[in-house]
């Protein structure tokens, strides 16, 4: 166990090390410091005294493997540069639109594993077969409307025709769920996809029809037997769904005027302010790996045979099998590697 | 395998669809027609996708032929008209006619992402050939490069290379087109890596054809094929992220008309001008949609 987690600890380490490196490499590299280009732009807005600090904090004077150092070394300390435009640490301008936006995001996520599971259930169990057919094309629907004609429509319709929803945040619960939604609808669409896949192979399992023959009904094989089968690559779909959500927020909080990360990013975008997106790439990249790190240490929580060793022998040591880990993907329903399953749309 | 809407996976529209009299002796005219006929019903969904995908194409080409006016004029005495018979989608702050706008904005859009898509498939079959056919250090560097692209959300990436290159509807293009390479990578390596142990490359190695032209003759077209369905789904994706930057300021340029940017205008006004933002809205709808059930029954047919 502990082997395993360190390596996976080493490993989502290294991944974060080279989306930095990968960041910085785009932002301050390229020929042309764009940084620099920034700085002494006329439309900067900045007082010369500003201007001044701002190079002396990026050392822009010196050669770029030792700015590299120096802005990795404040990376490991938790810094994320100064703003170009307001000269404020990064971390503490996202300190301030995150909490907004994580709401958004924890609600989506709610939101949208509700509506996958739902529309999943319904493709698989509706009764009638035109019901199941219509419920098979919603997934497609989902992953072909873009999330700011969802906004446009919601707002029109269920804010300014019915007032169902306040048009502006305004802070309340209320005006936090349309957007919620709307972002949820982004993941959903693959999840719903995964997720129905995913029963209909494990209702084809022999086990399953055991258990038919011994007279358990539809309902009660679903959720004593089906549902905890078929719910392992939807895990490891949510673990690329937080990233997605994130990146989602960007639109959603356009077409809600929220704020939050998403508005910081359109923001230090049209103001040319680098650091302040990079800081965001990094930080959705810390999600990323922080999501998939929980998700790989969940699973045997939930199928415990991945704790088993290959010949089917429980792992006589107890110990997490570090050398032959038997990760989800490789089990019954193999994909190719790196590919989605065909009909999946990734966002 | 997902469709739209029921009936066009019916036994009946699988069986008339499959090319019966082919083989056969040349049937009579008439029996042809009913033949086809009954092809087209049994498909009727997928007909009107590829009906709508062609007439968003020929706005591309020819805005001309379907409205006569100018997307970019002013007519400040007829601003803010509802739709009628003569403004179909209505009219926007400046008096311009928004269905002639949603017209000449198609040639942007569809622009922007044939763009993307080809950057996705040069850059992505450029990188995922170098990695499938020589392994070893290339393959573990590029590898490891796309993985750290994918541990990145897509649209956030986009972003950050538009913040890089600049606004406007061709640096969004290749932002998107940048982004998407890495999924391209992954699968035409995966081709290749099968590829470069087939029969046919190991006659043309031992027939003396050199590296170059036997990546370039053999492994490349083959490992090309599988990736047409991703294709039409990149293409549904980079149209609505390419209109997503649009939305955001980030794209297309005012007073360019974009579909993307057509909706952020309607936008403003949403509150009692609802037409100008949901018309070029559902016309994105309805172009992705198109794209993404014509790519399902391409990727079907491949499957079945």
């Amino acid at each position: 166990m502990r082997k395993y987690l360190a390596r996976r600890v080493v490993q989502a380490v290294l991944v974060l090390w080279a989306a930095y490196t990968l960041s910085f490499l785009l932002l301050s590299a390229l020929p042309g410091n764009a940084i620099e280009n920034r700085i002494h732009a006329p439309d900067s807005g900045l007082t010369p005294q500003d201007g001044q600090v701002l190079l002396h904090y990026y050392g822009l004077d010196k050669p770029v493997w030792e700015q590299y150092l120096h802005a990795l070394g404040r990376a490991l300390h938790g810094e994320l540069g100064l703003s170009l435009t307001s000269v404020q640490p990064v971390t503490s301008l996202i300190g301030y639109a995150l909490p907004s936006t994580l709401r958004l995001t924890g609600l989506a996520l709610v939101a949208g594993i509700v509506l996958a599971g739902t529309v999943a259930i319904l493709i698989n169990y509706a009764p009638g077969a035109w019901l199941r057919g219509l419920a098979a094309g919603i997934p497609a629907l989902f992953a072909s409307v873009p999330t700011f004609v969802v906004g446009i429509l919601v707002l029109q319709y269920l804010s300014f025709r019915a007032h169902l929803i306040p048009p502006v945040d305004d802070g309340s619960f209320r005006a936090l769920v349309a957007p919620a939604i709307t972002l949820g609808l982004v993941i959903a669409a693959p999840l719903a996809q995964v997720f129905s896949t995913s029963i209909r192979t494990t209702r084809k399992q022999p086990f399953v029809h055991v258990l038919h023959a011994k007279g358990a009904g539809e309902g009660y094989i679903f959720r004593k037997d089906v549902f905890r089968n078929s719910s392992l690559p939807v895990l490891t779909l949510l673990g690329l769904a937080f990233g997605e959500l994130i990146a989602g927020s960007v639109v959603t909080e356009a077409v809600y005027a929220r704020a939050g990360v998403g508005k910081l990013v359109v923001d230090a975008v049209t103001n040319q302010d680098l650091p302040v997106v990079q800081g965001v790439v990094v930080l959705s990249a810390v999600a990323y790996v922080v999501v998939n790190l929980v998700v790989d240490l969940a699973y045997p929580f939930i199928d415990p045979r991945i704790l088993v060793g290959r010949n089917g022998a429980a792992n006589s040591k107890g110990t997490w099998p570090a050398g032959r880990w038997r990760g989800p993907r490789r089990r019954g329903q193999a994909q190719p590697q790196g590919l989605p399953p065909e009909d999946v749309v990734v966002p | 395998m997902t469709q739209l809407i029921g009936p066009d996976l019916s036994p009946e529209g699988a069986a008339a669809g499959a090319p019966s009299t082919a083989g056969s002796f040349p049937a009579g005219l008439g029996k042809r027609l009913l033949a086809a006929l009954r092809w087209l019903a049994g498909h009727l969904t997928l007909v009107i996708a590829i009906a709508i995908v062609a007439l968003v194409l020929l706005w591309a080409f020819f805005p001309g032929l379907f409205t006569s006016q100018n997307p970019t004029a002013v007519n400040p005495a007829e601003h803010f008209l509802p739709p009628s018979a003569e403004h179909w989608f209505g009219t926007d702050e400046f008096g311009r006619d928004l269905y002639t706008r949603v017209v000449y904005g198609s040639r942007t859009s569809l622009t922007g992402a044939a763009v993307a898509v080809a950057v996705a498939v040069v850059v992505g079959s450029a990188l995922g050939s170098v990695a499938g056919w020589f392994g070893g250090f290339a393959d573990s560097l590029i590898g490891r490069v796309i993985d750290v692209v994918l541990s990145i959300p897509g649209f956030l990436f986009a972003i950050t290379i538009v913040a890089l290159l600049g606004f406007g509807i061709f640096q969004s293009a290749l932002a998107v087109g940048l982004t998407s390479s890495a999924t391209f990578a992954r699968l035409i390596r995966s081709e290749v890596l099968m590829a470069s142990t087939s029969n046919y490359v190991e006659a043309a190695t031992t027939s003396g054809a050199r590296t170059f032209a036997i990546l370039r003759r053999h492994v490349i077209p083959n490992s090309i094929a599988p990736t047409f369905s991703l294709v039409t789904v990149q293409f549904g994706i980079a149209i609505i992220w390419i209109a997503s930057l649009s939305f955001l300021g980030l794209g297309a340029q005012p007073p360019k008309p974009e579909w993307g940017l057509l909706v952020s205008d309607g936008r403003d006004f949403i509150a009692s001008r609802s037409w100008l933002a949901i018309w070029p809205g559902l016309t994105v709808v309805a172009v992705v949609l198109s794209i993404n059930h014509i790519s399902r029954h391409i990727s079907r047919g491949r499957s079945s």
